[in-house]
C-alpha cells in the first residue's frame, strides 16, 4: 500500500502548489492548508510506514515504529493550524482595507468584472433609479 | 552555561510579564520592555567573553544526551549573533518609544519580545527541527509587527509575507522529513556524521533535501529569485520594525552557515561544500538585481531595503568563496552592514516624516526642519552603507575582495562586487541631493508658503541620537579594525572546524543526579 500513501502525498502537494499560485486569496488559503496536510502525511512516512507496532515501550513488543516523526507531525500541524488561522484573519482584513480578495492588488484589477448583475440588483438598481427620480421632482 | 539558556528564555519570560504589564499601562511594559533588552545587551557581552575560548558550550535541554534531545550550542558564532540582534533590538526599541509607535496598535511590545526569543533560539539551537520551530516562533510575531499599526499597503505587503514564509515553513518541513528519513537523526552535528558514511544511493535524496533546505533559508535571507517578497515589507512596515528587521535576513545566512557548513562541510564526503557554487552565483546576480533595484527605487524606504538586499548578497558572495578569511571579512561585513542599515531605516523615517505630505518619495519637497544635521547623517550612513572610505563598509568590502583573490572566479566577483558598488554611490549621491538640495522654493524662514503648509515634522532629539548611536559604531569597527577581524577570524576558523562542533556535542554527557 506504499504507492496509494506516495500518492495521496504527491496529489496534497500538486493541488496545494496550484491553489497557491491563484489569484485570490480564498484558494491560496486552501492551496497552504493542502501544501500542509501533504507534508504531514510525508512527514509521517519518512518513519517507515509499519502497522500494528507500539510507538511507546511494551514489554510484549517485537518491533516499534518510530515515534519521532508522529512528534514532529503533531508540532507541524499545531503550526500550520494557527498560521493558518492567522491567514485567513489577514486576508480577510486585506479584504475589507483593499477592496477586493486578490493577492496582489490595491484595486479592481484591469480583467475583473463587478459583482455579476442577477435579477435582485436589478430590481435593486431599478428601485434607486425612482428614488432619485422622485426626489428630483 | 545556564547563561546561554537565559538569553532564549528571557525574552519569553519577559514578554509574558510585559503582556500582563498591559494593565498597569504603556509605561510599564515600556520600561519592562527597555530593561530587558538592556539586560540582553549585557548577557550577550557576556556570552561572547565565555565563548571566546574556542569551546563549544553545549547545553542539555531537559538534561538529554545530544542525539536524543534538544541541545543548545554557544559558539562564538551564534554569540557574536544574539550580541548583534540585541544591540540592533536596544535602538530600534528605543526609536519605538521616541516615536510612539509602539501606541499605534496592541502588543507591541509583546511582539518584541516573542521576535527576540524566536531569533536568539534560532542562533543557538543544534537541532533542525527545533530551528524550524523557532524559525516559526520569529515569523508569527514578525507578522504582528509588520502589519503593526495597520494600513491598506502594509495589509498588502503583509499579505505577500506571510503567504512566502508558509510556502517556506512547507519546504523546510519536506526537507527535514527527506533528511530524517535517509539519516534518521535531527541533531544537526549527528547528521554530519551520518553524511559522511552515506552509502551511494543515498547520496541523491539528502543533496536533494540539503538543496531544498537552502531553498528555505534562501528564502529568508532573500537570496535571488526569491528575493521579491522583502523590499515591499520592509519599505512599508513602520521604521523602528524595519531596523529590527534587517537582523532577520541574517537569520537565513547565519541557518545556511551552521547547517550547510556543518553537515555539508569539508568531511562530508562526495556531498563536501556542494552548496558554495550555488551561492556564489546566486549570491552574484542577488546583489547585481540589487544595485539595480537601488537605482530604480521611487521610494527612500524602498531604496534602503534594496540596500539591505546588496549587503546580504555580498555576504553570500563572501560565504560562497568557501574559505576562512573570506567567511571572517563576511562577519565583520554583517557587523556593519546590519548596524547601518538599521540606522538608514530610522533616519529614513526622520527624513519621511520632515517632508510631510511628501513622505519618502523622491520628489522635490520644502526643505525639512533641521536639514543640516539630517542631510550630513544621510551623507554619513551613505558612504556607510555604499562602502567608501573611510567608514567601515568599505574595509568590509576590501576585506571581502582581497579574501576573493584567490578563488577560481576572482575576476567575476571582483567585477560584480566593485560594479554594483559603483552603481550604489552614484545612485545614493542623486538620492541625496533630491532630498537636500533640490527644494522647492520657500521665503527666507525656510517655512512653506502659507497654502502648501503640510504637516513637517521636527526631528524628535531621542530618535536622532538614537540614530546617531548606530552610526558611531561604524568609525568604531574602523578604528578597533585590528581586534575585531582577530575576533572574527578566529569566529571563521572555529566555524570551519565542523569536527570540532561534533565532537563537542555529541561527547557532552548528561548531568549526573547526585547520590542520595
Amino acid at each position: 500500500m506504499e504507492w496509494l500513501v506516495a500518492l495521496v502525498i504527491g496529489v496534497l502537494t500538486a493541488s496545494g502548489v496550484y491553489l497557491t499560485m491563484r489569484a485570490r486569496t480564498f484558494p491560496v488559503v486552501l492551496g497552504l492548508t493542502l501544501l500542509a496536510y501533504g507534508v504531514n502525511v510525508f512527514l509521517f512516512a519518512m518513519g517507515r510506514l509499519t502497522i500494528g507496532h507500539p510507538a511507546v515501550i511494551d514489554p510484549a513488543a517485537v518491533n516499534y515504529s518510530d515515534p519521532l516523526p508522529q512528534a514532529l507531525v503533531l508540532t507541524a500541524i499545531v503550526i500550520a493550524f494557527g498560521m493558518t488561522a492567522f491567514l485567513i484573519v489577514l486576508a480577510l482584513k486585506a479584504r475589507s482595507e483593499l477592496g477586493n480578495d486578490h493577492v496582489d492588488g490595491l484595486d479592481l484589477a484591469e480583467d475583473e468584472v463587478p459583482l455579476k448583475k442577477n435579477a435582485v440588483t436589478r430590481a435593486h438598481e431599478k428601485y434607486l433609479k425612482l428614488i432619485k427620480k422622485k426626489r428630483k421632482e | 552555561m545556564h547563561l546561554a539558556a537565559w538569553s532564549v528564555f528571557l525574552p519569553l519570560i519577559a514578554g509574558f510579564i510585559v503582556l500582563f504589564a498591559k494593565a498597569k499601562g504603556l509605561l510599564w511594559q515600556r520600561v519592562l520592555n527597555l530593561l530587558s533588552v538592556v539586560v540582553l545587551v549585557l548577557l550577550s557581552i557576556v556570552l561572547i567573553i565565555e565563548s571566546s575560548s574556542g569551546v563549544h558550550q553545549v547545553y542539555l535541554l531537559g538534561n538529554w544526551a545530544a542525539p536524543f534531545g534538544i541541545v543548545l550550542v554557544l559558539d562564538q558564532l551564534s554569540a557574536l549573533m544574539i550580541a548583534i540582534t540585541s544591540a540592533l533590538a536596544l535602538a530600534a526599541l528605543i526609536y519605538a518609544i521616541a516615536t510612539n509607535t509602539d501606541k499605534q496598535g496592541a502588543h507591541f511590545h509583546v511582539l518584541f519580545m516573542l521576535i527576540l526569543f524566536g531569533l536568539n533560539g534560532a542562533f543557538l539551537t543544534g537541532d533542525l527541527f527545533n530551528l524550524f520551530v523557532f524559525f516559526e516562533v520569529l515569523l508569527l510575531a514578525s507578522y504582528g509587527l509588520l502589519l503593526h499599526g495597520g494600513g491598506r499597503l502594509r495589509t498588502k505587503a503583509g499579505l505577500h509575507y506571510v503567504i512566502i514564509n508558509m510556502v517556506g515553513a512547507t519546504l523546510f518541513l519536506f526537507a527535514v522529513g527527506a533528511l530524517y528519513g535517509v539519516l534518521g537523526t535531527l541533531n544537526i552535528a549527528d547528521m554530519a556524521t551520518k553524511v559522511a558514511l552515506l552509502p551511494e544511493q543515498d547520496l541523491g535524496l539528502v543533496a536533494a533535501a540539503g538543496l531544498l533546505l537552502l531553498v528555505v533559508f534562501g528564502t529568508k535571507a532573500a537570496l535571488f529569485p526569491l528575493y521579491l517578497w522583502m523590499p515591499t515589507a520592509y519599505s512599508n512596515t513602520s521604521a523602528s520594525v524595519a531596523a529590527l528587521f534587517a537582523i532577520m535576513t541574517k537569520v537565513g545566512l547565519y541557518a545556511i552557515i551552521r547547517v550547510h557548513g556543518t553537515v555539508f562541510g569539508a568531511e562530508a564526503g562526495s556531498l563536501a561544500n556542494y552548496h558554495m557554487p550555488w551561492l556564489l552565483g546566486l549570491g552574484m546576480i542577488t546583489l547585481m538585481l540589487a544595485a539595480f533595484g537601488v537605482m530604480a527605487s521611487r521610494r527612500l524606504r524602498e531604496q534602503v531595503s534594496y540596500l539591505v538586499l546588496a549587503s546580504i548578497a555580498t555576504m553570500l558572495i563572501a560565504v560562497g568563496l568557501n574559505n576562512p578569511l573570506a567567511l571572517s571579512a563576511s562577519f565583520y561585513y554583517m557587523i556593519h552592514s546590519t548596524l547601518m542599515a538599521g540606522g538608514l531605516f530610522l533616519l529614513a523615517d526622520i527624513i519621511s516624516r520632515g517632508r510631510g505630505t511628501f513622505k519618502d518619495r523622491f520628489e522635490s519637497a520644502y526643505a525639512m526642519p533641521g536639514a543640516v544635521l539630517i542631510g550630513a547623517m544621510f551623507m554619513y550612513g551613505a558612504i556607510a552603507m555604499t562602502g567608501i572610505p573611510p567608514l567601515s563598509g568599505f574595509f568590509g568590502k576590501i576585506l571581502i575582495l582581497s579574501a576573493a583573490l584567490e578563488h577560481q572566479w576572482s575576476g567575476l566577483v571582483l567585477a560584480v562586487i566593485l560594479v554594483a558598488g559603483f552603481l550604489m554611490i552614484i545612485t545614493m549621491a542623486r538620492t541625496g541631493s533630491l532630498l537636500f538640495y533640490k527644494v522647492l522654493d520657500s521665503d527666507e524662514t525656510h517655512n512653506p508658503p502659507e497654502d502648501n503648509d503640510v504637516s513637517r515634522e521636527s526631528p524628535n532629539r531621542i530618535s536622532t541620537i538614537t540614530v546617531i548611536g548606530l552610526f558611531a559604531l561604524s568609525p568604531i569597527l574602523v578604528i578597533f579594525a585590528q581586534p575585531i577581524t582577530a575576533f572574527t577570524e578566529s569566529v571563521a576558523k572555529q566555524q570551519f572546524d565542523s569536527q570540532g562542533y561534533i565532537q563537542s556535542v555529541l561527547s557532552k554527557q548528561p548531568v549526573k543526579a547526585e547520590k542520595e
